[in-house]
């Protein structure tokens, strides 16, 4: 009983405290909360705006008049339409196999690139080298898919005067469905393992050179060093890479396949970010889209949570 | 040192690797550079690997250069570029600085939100109706406002931030310098090689930025150079370049790089110089990971 009576006492007590104590930290830091205004205020419209605008899954459609929540609420519906409609495992099987094939094979090479530069001797070469292939990252986008399409054209583009090399038929590269993948993962591979070594890089040469000292005297090679050193050294970066990668399974470059796609090339090229673009910003289907866009989000930032629980379990490295 | 046959052969294996994979990263670029100056007839007959230019022009060159549409585009990359970066930059620093400050109440809080975005958003649709009802479609600020700060990019820079001397904010306040005076009198300008690299980062952002502009704007005069190179080099709307009927389809393709090497060149010529400045960022970007 005297607990009881005693508490409300505390409490008030407490809160009169915090209160206080807020009080004299916005007076101390009150500059300081002044420049984090503008931040907050970017965070809150920007990101979190959207956020909110995601309730818009949830209705019949959007009216500009009437805003976010003037809208018929519909429930579920509009998600229930995408799981039924024609395009759905189109868009998700093609978003999984292109997120797929990116790590399989975009994922180890800057990796792999690392690691060998790793062993070159000649500071120039390997600085040489570096600079090299950095640069097609410099490249935007447009420019990217711009020589792809020049690179395939069928009388003289760059790629059918290597298939005439080989005997092989010219082709229109980006109308080709059976083409698209290859051609999206190893331009990426090509605009950005040189540039994505550079962490790994900084990540080896983190490693302390007493190792390899001590390895060589035990009488280790340099396979050996590569596998009780070297990629120890690094699987910490390695796996919080992989954690983000897997954050984004479901997110293809847009911006890529955008410019890359054809309508011959929709049935391999479609994917989820692509599709939300057409029937959203093109056809006006603002809710329908949002519904899709959604789905999208929770199962990335889903897959994130699992990979990241997991490394941390198996491999205490994780992103919090 | 001694060095073994198995190392030997590792080594020269190593070497050959890598240089398969300069001329893999620098052969279509040589091949873009040559198609631009060579005659666009040697051109199509050719069908060769050129490691050289079939015979010489500079007609694409002048053509692309005469182009409205391109220098339009050029001038409203380099105002989205100057000004947004501009921006970027102070955002990002007011956002750093501020949450650096270890005594600040409520940091941990913002820090979880800000993070939070990073892997979680609106999507696509809800933040073009955003910027719709914002009134910002059709104008310059579409482009620059709502990518004001990268999350990223301020992670990088509030990680060099907190490794500058704490004392030394300590001193300055009690010499009674406010916060405002504290980052731009002493944390900036000791932050000289962070703000390189930011600046590089989101310069770069946005001179190579289409999805915005595609999203939002409608006028043509606010297109930024890579929207006029899409329509060229991938719509393939040579016919609007002004090439005419007389130069025909062969100048048509010479065009088509000649506006490669043109909006790509700048950076490329700039990029050796700033190198060492982004390696520096990728450096602070992995330790902070």
């Amino acid at each position: 009983m005297e607990l009881k009576q005693q508490l409300p006492v505390h409490t008030t007590k407490l809160k009169e405290n915090k209160r206080s104590f807020i009080k004299k930290e916005l007076k101390r830091n009150k500059y300081v909360y002044l420049m984090l205004v503008p931040v907050v205020l970017y965070y809150l419209i920007f990101s979190y705006g959207p956020m909110y605008g995601l309730l818009m899954a949830f209705q019949k459609s959007y009216s500009p008049i009437k805003g976010i929540f003037g809208g018929e609420w519909i429930g579920f519906d509009n998600f229930k339409m995408f799981f039924d409609s024609y395009y759905f495992w189109r868009i998700i099987k093609n978003t999984l196999i292109l997120s797929f094939y990116s790590i399989l094979f975009g994922f180890p090479a800057p990796i792999i690139l690392a690691l060998l530069l790793n062993e070159v001797r000649k500071k120039w070469f390997r600085s040489t080298v570096q600079t090299i292939s950095y640069m097609p990252h410099f490249i935007s986008v447009v420019v990217v898919v711009g020589m792809l399409k020049t690179f395939s054209a069928l009388d003289g583009g760059l790629f059918n005067i290597f298939r005439d090399f080989f005997d092989m038929q010219p082709i229109m590269f980006l109308a080709e469905k059976d083409m698209f993948r290859a051609l999206y993962i190893f331009s990426n591979i090509w605009q950005g393992a040189g540039w994505a070594s550079i962490i790994f890089l900084a990540a080896l040469s983190g490693i302390d050179p007493g190792l390899y000292e001590a390895a060589k005297i035990d009488g280790a090679g340099r396979w050996k060093q590569l596998l009780h050193i070297t990629l120890p050294g690094i699987t910490p970066t390695i796996v919080v890479m992989l954690i983000l990668r897997l954050g984004a399974v479901m997110n293809s470059d847009f911006q890529k396949i955008l410019l890359m796609q054809t309508a011959p090339t929709y049935e391999t090229s479609d994917v989820i970010s692509t599709f939300i673009y057409r029937s959203g910003v093109l056809e006006g289907n603002y809710t329908y889209s949002t519904a899709i866009g959604l789905i999208n989000g929770v199962i990335n930032f889903a897959l994130l949570i699992m990979a990241n629980s997991i490394s941390k379990k198996v491999n205490s490295t994780s992103l919090w | 040192m001694r060095r073994s046959p198995g190392e030997r052969i590792f080594d020269c294996f190593n070497v050959l690797l890598l240089g398969m994979v300069m001329i893999i990263s620098l052969y279509p670029l040589l091949y873009v550079l040559n198609s631009s100056v060579s005659d666009p007839n040697q051109l199509l007959r050719s069908r060769s690997l050129m490691l050289l230019p079939e015979g010489f022009q500079l007609e694409a060159y002048k053509a692309v250069f005469q182009n409205s549409k391109i220098y339009s585009g050029y001038m409203n990359t380099l105002f989205y570029v100057i000004v947004g970066t501009l921006l970027n930059l102070l955002m990002t620093s007011l956002a750093a600085y501020g949450l650096s400050r270890m005594d600040l109440y409520g940091r941990k809080t913002l820090m979880k939100l800000i993070t939070f975005t990073m892997f979680f958003g609106g999507g696509m649709i809800p933040t073009f109706l955003l910027v719709q009802n914002l009134g910002l479609v059709d104008t310059r600020w579409a482009i620059i406002i709502p990518g004001a700060i990268s999350t990223f990019y301020f992670l990088i820079m509030k990680t060099s931030f907190e490794s500058l001397p704490i004392s030394l904010i300590e001193s300055a306040k009690l010499d009674g310098a406010n916060d405002f005076r504290i980052l731009f009198r002493i944390v900036l300008p000791l932050s000289k090689s962070i703000l390189a690299v930011m600046t590089l980062y989101y310069a770069v952002d946005h001179w190579n930025d289409y999805i915005g502009p595609m999203l939002y704007l409608r006028s043509q005069d606010l297109y930024p150079i890579q929207i006029v190179m899409r329509d060229i080099l991938i719509s393939s709307s040579t016919e609007s370049m002004g090439a005419g009927a007389d130069t025909g389809f062969a100048i048509g393709e010479n065009i088509k790089y000649a506006t490669i090497i043109i909006s790509t060149l700048p950076i490329m010529l700039v990029y050796p110089f700033i190198q060492k400045y982004f390696v520096q960022g990728a450096l602070i970007g992995a330790v902070k990971q």
